[in-house]
């Protein structure tokens, strides 16, 4: 068999991801920009370096015009890529999905298939990965981290063997504490995952149909399968599948305000990895920072730690910002100050304003916190076209596209 | 002529500025509280002052020292041994009230307005009678005790009426008065109301007259009230045309009513008013704006700072970006950190704020 291996990124589609709101009413969440990059270029980049992957299939239900130009210049920024966006016209779930593309997925025989979640933001580190397949001879190799306290319970927990890391027990979402090494969401199968897939489709239809409470007109059939509920809980225990256990950074994007970490944890890997791509550390540029180059800065703005500037956007004199996102052609206003918020695209900030959301370690998992008795998102976030007055004070407040902020607000969703 | 200034005690409603500095040392409009009212005083030819305090702090001994000499007057501290209310220190300090037949003033040392101690002291000759009393003019005159004028006479006082809940009237006690030393022969040296029980009688025998305060009038014995009074204040100095303020001509001024003294220090790009005093060696940073607010002498602003409705306390640091705002009071030497927030924050003194205070709250 090729040494030859594929990779699937579960891109999801309109329907999901309704929690990266407003932020994803007008651009699909995969595609919004965390420092300086699509969120979905940061696993491209990852499996870019990885010379024995030769193709990258983007599944969804997106439709299909929603990736084309990005597509045709990644096909330019990774010439070793072939990158397709194949969509499902019903939600099949991430396993029903992969198995309806399966065609497409074996084509050329490859020997492995990773397969990665859209929405989760860490180093990737698929080589170790691979070394593990090899080394275990395994038929699945997870990405595997530990978190702290009962965040595990909001996640999928593993109970692996702690000297030969094969998994032993599976859980998505327990009510109670199984283990606090969760699933990345980051996959690696042999190509023989079809069969696993298969075989658990006819147990589910099996299932169904000895359940006399389950309408069979109804939606749930045997075809709509997730790798987790239906795939990794059941099987575990009976095939080779193994854990990576990464020490590296890892965190979900669901929700908008994960954004804000999301950018701090890529741009800290970048500074590490290659600080030429980002701005240049002075007294006035606090590292790490993305500067896009058509965006004008004003030599006495303070930014940084963790910030991004899109293109084009206009940061005025004596601006500060920190830990915070501004996107495309965002204008912030002199002496403004924005820090832990996201200023969506040709949103224009006060001179004098302050947009600020509440400091959150990037390590942990939720992004809201309670303010005055009321859960808030822990961020700031403008959408599109948003306007903050001269001197006006945002605090812990998500502001729809196209509002204009005139007075002071705190903990408050401004329809 | 004689006059009295009841300070009283250690002017708690006014901390955490009261803390550092006797009230009536606290600037107002860059000048002590209590030099307003010595230069007003010695102005009508005042020449005896009594300052009637229930203690005596060493560093308003020296103060006075330099006003006496300044203003050519005497000020002579009557100390309480017990709190003796309001009228209790007139008695206590008769010997030098009642040294001769001229009336004198009395005035509450929070009381901030343009004082007429001329145009007074002519009045109440005029309708010679034991007592006058200044009165102002009050939007809601139901928070406050309601001076009531005999019928069909334009001065001579009928009654009082404490927190009216009809409408009687809407002129109020503003705390300054001139009377006669026979007034003395009224009050016993025990704790007494001025208000309560010397106006009353007087009143009943037909012996108190109401002068109308013209302009502004406040009383400023605590945080939101001295902003208000200093806005008051500056408002009043600028219908005067006053030289005191800065012109607005200078580009960093804002609409109007800035005060700042000469040795201060403004940095580029800021945007300064309405309604700002910076005191003595101050040093504002670039990009700086200030807006409603006090800040007293050797403090610093750094660049970008935004400041309204504040009493920034002296030799206090105001960190880059740092938002205050809402009834900030910072007292003496109080640092905030580069970026926070605080609202409505009553900061004591020698605190550094490192973390934003979102509520109001007071750091001890």
């Amino acid at each position: 068999m090729s040494n030859y291996n594929k990779a699937v990124i579960l891109v999801g589609g309109p329907s999901r991801g309704t929690r990266f709101r407003p932020l994803s009413l007008d651009l699909p969440k995969p595609l919004f920009e965390v420092a300086g990059h699509p969120l979905i270029w940061h696993p491209l980049c990852a499996i870019a370096k990885v010379p024995s992957i030769k193709e990258v299939i983007l599944i969804g239900y997106y439709d299909e015009t929603v990736f084309a130009s990005s597509i045709r210049q990644w096909a330019t920024e990774f010439p070793g890529l072939k990158i397709s966006y194949l969509r499902e016209y019903t939600a099949l779930g991430t396993a029903g999905g992969l198995y309806h593309f399966r065609d497409a997925i074996l084509k050329g025989n490859p020997k492995r298939i990773f397969v990665l979640n859209a929405d989760v933001c860490c180093s990737f580190p698929l080589r170790e990965m691979l070394e593990v397949f090899e080394e275990k001879e395994a038929e699945a190799v997870l990405l595997g981290t530990r978190v702290q306290g009962d965040a595990a319970q909001k996640f999928g927990c593993i109970v692996a063997d702690p000297t030969t890391s094969k998994v032993r027990h599976y859980v998505e979402k327990p009510e109670g504490h199984i283990s606090n090494l969760i699933n990345c969401g980051v996959y690696l199968f042999s190509s023989t995952v079809f069969s696993l897939i298969r075989t658990a489709m006819d147990a589910k239809a099996e299932r169904l149909a000895s359940d006399p409470t389950v309408d069979p007109t109804d939606g749930d059939s045997s075809s709509v399968l997730r790798l987790e509920q239906d795939i990794l809980g059941p099987l575990s225990d009976s095939r080779r599948f193994f854990v990576y256990e990464t020490r590296d950074f890892w965190r979900q994007i669901k929700t908008a305000g994960s954004a804000v970490p999301a950018n701090a944890l890529y741009l800290q890997k970048a500074f590490q990895n290659e600080p030429e791509t980002l701005a240049k550390p002075s007294a006035n540029i606090v590292p790490p920072v993305f500067i896009h180059p058509t965006a004008q800065v004003d030599p006495t703005a303070k930014l940084g730690p963790n910030v991004s500037i899109g293109p084009g956007a206009v940061i005025g004199a004596g601006v500060r910002i920190k830990e915070s996102i501004v996107l495309e052609d965002a204008e912030i206003k002199h002496d403004a100050c924005v820090l832990y918020s996201i200023i969506g695209w040709q949103s224009k900030v006060g001179a004098w304003s302050r947009v600020e959301g509440t400091p959150m370690a990037v390590t942990e998992h939720s992004t809201t916190v309670v303010k005055g008795g009321v859960k808030v998102q822990s961020v700031s976030i403008l959408s599109r076209e948003c306007k903050v007055n001269d001197e006006v004070r945002v605090w812990n407040c998500v502001c729809l596209p196209y509002k204009e902020l005139k007075r002071d607000v705190s903990n408050e969703v401004i329809m | 002529m004689k006059a009295l200034i009841l300070v009283g005690g250690f002017g708690t409603r006014l901390r955490p500025l009261t803390l550092t500095l006797p009230k009536p040392l606290v600037e107002f409009g860059n000048r002590p509280m209590i030099l307003h009212q010595v230069e007003a005083l010695a102005a009508a030819g005042v020449t005896d002052i009594v300052l009637a305090v229930n203690y005596r702090p060493e560093v308003m001994i020296n103060v006075l020292q330099k006003y006496e000499e300044e203003y050519n007057v005497k000020i002579t501290f009557s100390v309480e041994t017990e709190p003796l209310g309001t009228a209790g220190p007139l008695k206590l300090a008769g010997e030098i009230l009642g040294k001769d037949d001229s009336p004198f003033f009395v005035l509450n040392s929070d009381v901030i307005c343009e004082y007429p101690f001329q145009a007074l002291a002519a009045f109440h000759k005029s309708h010679g009678q034991e007592g006058t009393i200044v009165v102002t003019k009050v939007d809601e005159p139901s928070k406050y005790g309601v001076v009531v004028h005999e019928p069909n006479h334009p001065s001579r006082i009928d009654r009082f009426v404490e927190k009216p809940v009809e409408f009687v009237g809407n002129r109020i006690n503003a705390g300054l008065y001139i009377l006669n030393p026979s007034v003395l022969n009224r009050i016993e040296l025990r704790p007494t109301s001025i208000e309560q029980e010397t106006f009353p009688a007087m009143v009943k025998d037909g012996q108190l007259h109401s002068f109308d305060l013209e302009g502004f009038w406040m009383d400023v014995g605590q945080p939101k009230d001295f902003l208000t009074g200093t806005c008051l204040y500056l408002s009043s100095l600028a219908k005067k045309n006053s030289k005191l303020l800065t012109p607005s001509t200078e580009p960093f001024v804002h609409g109007g009513n800035v005060l700042i003294d000469p040795s201060a220090k403004i940095g580029k790009n800021c945007r300064i008013g309405p309604n700002v005093t910076i005191g003595p060696n101050v040093v504002i940073g670039d990009g700086v704006r200030l807006q409603r607010c006090v800040v007293l002498a050797g403090c610093r602003v750094k660049d970008h700072a935004w400041v309204k409705s504040t009493i920034v306390g002296w030799n206090s640091t105001v960190g880059k970006w740092a938002r205050l705002e809402n009834v900030t009071v910072l007292g003496d030497d109080v640092t905030v950190a580069d970026e926070v927030y605080v609202n409505g924050g009553c900061v004591l003194p020698h605190k550094t704020i490192k973390a934003n205070i979102d509520i109001p709250a007071i750091i001890m």
